[in-house]
């Protein structure tokens, strides 16, 4: 288990100090994908970082298991950082050395034996499907085949936390979709607890139980996700629910809204919207829409207003609430 | 000038080629190796620690020792090279134990060479990716690992080729080294060529001066190049 508490960190600048993070209390709970998403700025980076004390906090404790991480020594704090390892934005591999040296860097930095790192390490490129890149250098792989390199690393000290930092920020939406597709087999199969700073909305849809959303250096709501983005209470939660200010204009008299949030649905042939309109007779105002099909699956989600009348919101809910594919009224 | 190629001119040119242009290739050659491997012993660690040591590195350093270090090697190299070769002469001494000769003309090479190759050390490990050092430490690098598993052989193919810049300046060095008795193709020149007069034997002399630059810039260039492995091939 991790807790932030009253975490605080103040930068002083040559233009003054800036406070990036003010008071932050966070518990993120044994083998669970806990997102942070917040706006550039808003401080994630250096929030992700104080749980490894890359960042010195200038205020507050992180407790990783009981353990306060801000009084261990240097020694100490790199056992620690064994245990809770990390995955950049831009993967961050030695570029001098082949993939299977790479995975077995941090190996190497522990003292493990060469024969049995390099027997760990081609284990590892497996596990993350490029068992063949073995010899390859980092500049020869695309960005997906880099992070997965990257991936293959930070699991080789057998870690009990993954931090993510923007780690598909730099990928397109298909390698995204894989590389949290990876990420989430490794959770569930190690049961590894993974936390996942990022901007995308839908990074944390497809794949967080919980998210804490980051405002200028403040949690502004926390919870689980489906919760958090059907009810958003915060100006910066609605903000990220509502890209476009959609729930100011978007409600008319007499209309509810619906949030829809597709999880890889399987995108069929007859469409979901026109099947409610012909099977149940309700129509709806698409008020918002972002959805991606990558394959033949669906991820994003979607507003609808549909009429506030009788038991219309309920059977639309009813209707559309499926697997991959839940509905609420925000 | 004119009769520099005369018939006669070139007959004792190429005598005195014969003889002592051999020995002459392999002293400028070896005294050049050697003053560039003392130098970058010297000069390696020192370009470590100026960046290492910064405030914001991986080893800080005092601020006052970063400054020292600093001040010392702009004042090594801003003495020009024919003064300093006099000026480390006791020092030439209580070392080689004497003050003229070949052997005793590395070390006012190593003295001239080091600043400026901690100077060439410093800018090609300030290009290591600051994301990497980063990666490092979150994975539990010491200080030292990162220094000798990450900023170091990161930056292999740029300070192989500010090596080669290095080797072909101290090349010239031993050229000016002729003058204290070092030996090579500085002295030919310098003895024939401008204490008497015999100024063919000094152009071959410069030639082969400037085919030994030719041969180790491009052998420094192709290793650096095969070196690096971000270049796709």
């Amino acid at each position: 288990m991790i807790e932030i508490k009253n975490l605080s960190k103040t930068f002083s600048t040559a233009d003054g100090r800036v406070e990036a993070l003010k008071k932050i209390d966070l518990t993120v709970r044994d083998g669970e994908i806990y997102g942070v998403i917040g706006m550039s700025g808003a401080g994630k980076s250096t929030l992700v970082r104080c749980i490894n004390m890359l960042e010195r906090p200038t205020e507050g404790t992180v407790f990783i298991d009981g353990t306060d991480v801000g009084s261990l020594s240097e020694t100490a704090l790199r056992e620690v950082r064994r245990r809770v390892t990390m995955i950049f934005q831009g993967f961050n591999l030695l570029m001098q050395r082949d993939c299977l040296s790479n995975v077995c860097f941090p190996l190497e930095l522990a003292g493990v034996k060469r024969a049995e790192a390099k027997k760990r390490a081609q284990e590892l490129l497996e596990t993350v499907g490029l068992p063949d890149k073995a010899h390859a250098y980092p500049a020869q792989l695309s960005g997906g085949q880099q992070q997965r390199v990257a991936i293959a690393r930070a699991l080789a000290t057998e870690p009990k936390v993954l931090l993510c930092d923007e780690a598909t920020s730099a990928l397109d939406p298909n390698t995204t979709h894989q590389i949290l597709e990876l990420i989430r087999d490794i959770n569930r199969r190690l049961g590894i607890t993974v936390i996942i700073i990022t901007h995308q909305m839908s990074v944390v849809e497809e794949i967080c139980d919980r998210v804490a959303i980051l405002d200028n250096g403040t949690v502004a709501e926390e919870g689980d996700v489906a919760a958090v983005f059907a009810h958003p209470q915060s100006d910066a939660a609605k903000r990220l629910v509502f890209p476009d200010g959609a729930a100011d204009r978007a409600v008319g008299e007499g209309e509810t809204l619906l949030r829809v949030v597709f999880k890889g649905a399987l995108a069929t042939a007859t469409p979901l919207i026109s099947r409610m309109a012909m099977e149940e007779g309700i129509s709806a105002n698409i008020r918002y829409a972002s959805t991606r099909c990558i394959g033949d699956r669906v991820y994003g989600n979607m507003l609808l207003g549909v009429d506030s009348g009788g038991d219309t919101p309920a059977r639309a809910i009813a209707f559309l609430q499926q697997d991959d594919i839940t509905a609420e009224v925000v | 000038m004119a009769d520099v190629f005369a018939p006669e001119k070139l007959k004792e040119a190429l005598d005195i080629l014969l003889h002592e242009i051999p020995l002459a290739i392999w002293e400028t050659f070896y005294v050049t190796v050697a003053a560039t491997f003392f130098a970058v012993l010297l000069g390696l660690p020192l370009g470590v620690l100026l960046v290492a040591g910064e405030k914001k590195g991986v080893m800080p350093l005092p601020a006052w020792l970063l400054k020292l270090l600093n001040v010392v090697i702009n004042l090594l190299r801003s003495v020009p090279f024919l003064i300093l070769m006099i000026m480390v002469i006791p020092l030439t001494r209580a070392i080689v134990g004497t003050s003229v000769g070949t052997a005793a003309s590395i070390v006012p090479l190593v003295i001239a060479a080091f600043p400026f190759i901690a100077r060439l050390a410093e800018t090609s490990l300030r290009e290591t990716d600051p994301n990497v050092i980063e990666a490092a430490q979150s994975m539990g690098a010491s200080p030292m690992q990162v220094i000798c598993k990450v900023m170091i052989p990161e930056s292999v193919p740029s300070l192989v080729s500010n090596a080669t810049t290095a080797i072909t300046t101290i090349l010239g060095y031993t050229a000016m080294s002729g003058i204290i008795g070092g030996g090579g193709l500085g002295k030919i020149a310098i003895n024939y060529g401008y204490y008497r007069y015999k100024y063919l034997v000094m152009l071959i002399a410069v030639a082969i001066l400037i085919l030994l630059v030719q041969l180790f810039q491009s052998v420094g260039t192709r290793l650096a190049v095969r070196l690096d492995k971000r270049i796709k091939k």
